[in-house]
């Protein structure tokens, strides 16, 4: 049996090799005073996973947005399996089996899982929804996909992980031959993330084309067969995934060398303790009899899976999520239960990891953004007049100094790209004098050109003898960027680990020690 | 989402400059350039110093409100009582400056003050009902002023059993209703004043920011140590003031406390904000944009009654100018939405 699969195999990777499952001749997408693309090839053949690699910015979300048929060329030929087609809707691209999971979800949040999987495609009975079928099939997609999910649950309710994963269990409605996938791990567990990688093995074994865009070197090792650089909305290269350096790529995509993207930690001793926490327990329970203690100088990782608590203990004692029980104390003064407001006016911020929801006014200009977090003191203002002209000097020279591109600080944020974005945050960090900084998942989303840059300033940072807690749910960031670091297992304190034990076994091992018991 | 690193400026041909003025400006100089060549097109008396004049002075009343309403636009909510605000401070000003009037006719000064402060604080204590449920209970800003209005229409009414109230001291009407100082209406002075002295605190404190980083982004605002919800209880106060202020003058005007005054205004507060490019989701609108959003419906007021269209179907062309400014609202998101592509 293993040997008929394994010919009708043999014979599909031939024919896709004829003509290739998705192709694109010469792509050009201009908007007024821009050209977002600019005459790209690209090839998909059957069964492969097919990674587009480039900086924020370099195009490849214009190009899944028209393969996708969500955006139209404006010159070029898309192929599909040889044969010209042009792709005027989503709708289109559907009939023909492409689908696409981009970042931004196009969920209905008041609906519930099962109506937001068959959106547009419910099945009907005598003109009546057929809601038995549909949760028959829904379960049966989230089943194959191996999602924790009930059908009935409404969307809203869900964490940004499980939307994602209902946004990915909606191209599986349908017969699918090429699946477009935007960044899909950037808010999955690594359980979650391993689901999802054995899907695509199937996929690709049955002769599905994936199209995947990701910005994790390890996600391109562990299940890239190609590789297609973009810069600059132009066309660099094809290369195979196997043989390419992570420094041939990054070359390749930023048209220059970058050294290592994690800088040296050469911090001085840790000075007295900043953060003290004593058996905290949020209200909702999302953090259980948590203890941690952070001093000044040292850069403290929390790592954990998506939903263990890490975020929300820092946000409890930021003072944007009620506590229950428990003592936090700031450079030895008792601070609980204390508002973002006075946490802030005391030395203490906290940049959330959600940028566009919780973190920035995206219509509004760079500078209002940035200065926000100190409009009530000197430079910015004598706390009852803004001092317009230092404001915009303060913001300038900052964005300056984090290399914001383009230097615009009038410019709106939603005119940026990701990473760009992130500064903008970042830069607000410089705007009072910091005893402790909380990045929560600082580079999601970022560039490893921004990258590099966004770690850098971190251990600057820490260097001044600012304490700084770095959540993140990205190991190689925990693990080449801390000194020290906790591990949250669902809601409690799993570990402390130092540095001389902060490998990866050692962090894994912590992730679902009591899962697997 | 894409790159603007290679961006390849096209030729500026007219349609793209108005494009990009159009974006850059939105529909408001477009729609004011038509209306005064349309009105000049059909009345002589149109454009001349003494009937603009006039629609400065008639363009008051919206503008006080409007500015107020900005507030409520710009935290991404809005008032819809400010009508009611108004007719309750002209009734219950009206009531006590008359009251006091008749007991101490000698004391002129002290009964007009002592009335504009009763109005003004009967209109307040909406704001503050408006504030205390937007803020503090997050009722929706649409049901809370909404049912605001119907309570602060029904005690106008109640109070006056729907009769006008008459008896004020004519020193009142012709100080705020009929003064004119250096050929400029009294009014007008109050207006410049409320704005001038808004239009520093919007832009030139702290606080004033913090309106548009509670509409921009409330979480964002809420963690960047700004107390979103004392913002949003003083925006509904701060636009209820405006109201009552408008309903004082309004009432030294006619020279009348009326309950049915100012139900237009919500209506024409708010297409007089959307006009000026205010966004209805919040964060977005500045202060001089809404003046001139104020005296575009003013002036459109005037041009039609010289025009002799009649008063029923100016209320039908104002409502399809609110649609059309929101429409063109829409589409210039579009064009931005398309530029940064």
């Amino acid at each position: 049996m293993s040997k008929k699969i394994a010919t009708v195999e043999e014979e599909e990777m031939q024919s896709a090799a004829a003509s290739p499952l998705l192709q694109t001749f010469a792509i050009t997408k201009t908007y007024p005073g821009v050209t977002a693309l600019d005459g790209v090839d690209f090839e998909l053949r059957s069964g492969e996973v097919h990674v587009l690699f480039g900086e924020n910015g370099a195009g490849k979300s214009t190009l899944i947005s028209i393969l996708a048929g969500a955006n139209q060329p404006s010159a070029g030929q898309i192929f599909y399996r040889g044969a010209p087609v042009t792709l005027h809707s989503v709708h289109d691209a559907r009939d023909l089996g492409i689908s696409a999971v981009f970042q931004e979800f196009s969920l209905i949040p008041q609906m519930t899982v099962e109506e937001n999987l068959f959106l547009g495609a419910e099945h009907t009975r005598g003109g009546f929804v057929d809601r038995a079928r549909i949760r028959r099939e829904a379960l049966s997609i989230l089943d194959e996909l191996g999602f924790a999910l009930r059908p009935e649950q409404r969307v809203d309710r869900l964490t940004r992980a499980e939307q994602q994963m209902v946004e990915i269990a909606k191209a599986f409605r349908s017969e699918l031959s090429v699946l477009i996938l935007d960044e899909p791990t950037a808010s999955l567990t690594s359980y979650e993330t391993d689901h999802l990688f054995e899907l695509i093995g199937q996929l690709t074994k049955r002769g599905v084309g994936i199209v995947y865009i990701t910005h994790r070197m390890a996600e391109i090792r562990r299940i890239g067969d190609r590789i297609t650089v973009l810069r600059d909305g132009r066309y660099i290269d094809t290369v195979e995934a196997r043989s390419a350096s992570e420094d041939d790529l990054v070359r390749l995509m930023t048209g220059r060398v970058i050294g290592g993207v994690f800088p040296t930690l050469d911090l001085p001793k840790p000075g007295a303790p900043v953060l003290e926490v004593r058996g905290l327990t949020t209200s909702d329970e999302t953090v259980v009899d948590a203890s941690v203690t952070v001093s000044a100088g040292e850069i403290v990782g929390m790592a954990g899976l998506v939903g263990s608590g890490k975020s929300e203990l820092l946000q409890a004692c930021f003072g944007a999520v009620p506590i229950a029980s428990g003592s936090v104390r700031l450079k030895g003064q008792d601070v609980t239960g204390n508002s973002p407001r006075r946490n802030i006016r005391a030395g203490f911020l906290y940049l959330p990891a959600d940028r566009r929801n919780e973190g920035l006014m995206m219509m509004r200009s760079v500078r209002e953004n940035v200065a926000l977090t100190a409009l009530d003191i000197l430079p910015f203002s004598n706390g009852h007049l803004l001092h317009r002209s230092a404001e915009a000097a303060t913001v300038t020279a900052l964005a300056e100094k984090l290399h914001l591109s383009p230097p615009r600080i009038e410019r709106s944020v939603d005119q940026f790209s990701g990473g760009n974005q992130q500064k903008v945050m970042l830069a607000r960090s410089l705007t009072r004098a910091y005893d402790l900084i909380v990045f929560d998942e600082p580079t999601v989303g970022v560039d490893v050109g921004t990258r590099a840059s966004i770690y850098e300033f971190i251990v600057e940072l820490a260097r001044t003898g600012t304490a700084i807690i770095l959540i993140s749910s990205d190991l190689p960031e925990i693990l080449n960027l801390t000194t020290r670091a906790y591990v949250f297992y669902r809601g409690r304190v799993q570990t402390e680990l130092q540095a001389d034990h902060l490998t990866e076994e050692n962090v894994l091992a912590h992730f679902f020690e009591r899962e697997t018991a | 989402m894409a790159s603007n690193t290679t961006a390849a400026r096209t030729a500026g041909n007219p349609a793209d400059v108005l494009k990009r003025l159009f974006v850059k400006l939105g529909i408001l100089p477009f729609l004011l350039v038509i209306a005064v060549i349309v009105f000049t097109l059909m009345s002589d008396n149109f454009l001349t110093p003494r009937n603009l004049m006039n629609v400065l002075r008639q363009s008051v009343y919206l503008m006080i409100v409007s500015i107020g309403q900005m507030l409520a636009l710009l935290t991404g909510g809005f008032d819809l009582s400010v009508g009611t605000t108004l007719a309750l401070s002209s009734v219950v000003g009206a009531m006590a400056m008359s009251a006091f009037y008749a007991a101490f006719p000698d004391m002129v000064g002290l009964a007009i003050a002592l009335g504009c402060l009763a109005g003004i604080s009967a209109g307040l204590s909406i704001g503050v009902m408006n504030g205390i449920g937007v803020a503090f209970f997050k009722v929706s800003p649409f049901m809370m002023s909404l049912g605001m209005a119907s309570v602060g229409f029904g005690v106008a009414l109640y109070l006056t059993g729907g009769v006008p109230v008459y008896g004020l001291p004519v020193a009142f009407g012709d100080v705020f209703g009929f003064g004119m100082l250096f050929g400029i209406p009294a009014p007008v002075y109050v207006a410049a004043l409320l704005v001038l002295v808004l239009y520093l605190f919007l832009y030139r404190t702290p606080q004033g920011r913090y309106f548009y980083a509670v509409g921009g982004n409330l979480k964002a605002a809420s963690l960047s140590g700004i107390n979103t919800t004392g913002t949003l209880f003083f925006t509904y106060v701060l636009c209820a003031f405006f109201a009552a202020v408008a309903g004082m003058l309004l009432t030294a005007r006619i020279d009348t406390g009326e309950a049915n005054i100012g139900s237009s205004m919500p209506l024409e507060s708010i297409a007089a904000c959307v006009i000026a490019g205010v966004s209805l989701r919040g964060g977005v609108g500045r202060l001089e944009n809404v003046v001139l959003g104020a005296l575009f419906i003013g002036l459109v007021q005037n041009g039609m009654n010289l025009a002799r269209i009649e008063s029923y179907l100016q209320t039908v062309v104002l409502g399809a100018l609110l649609i059309l400014a929101v429409i063109a609202d829409q589409i210039r998101l579009r064009y931005v939405a398309s530029l940064k592509d």
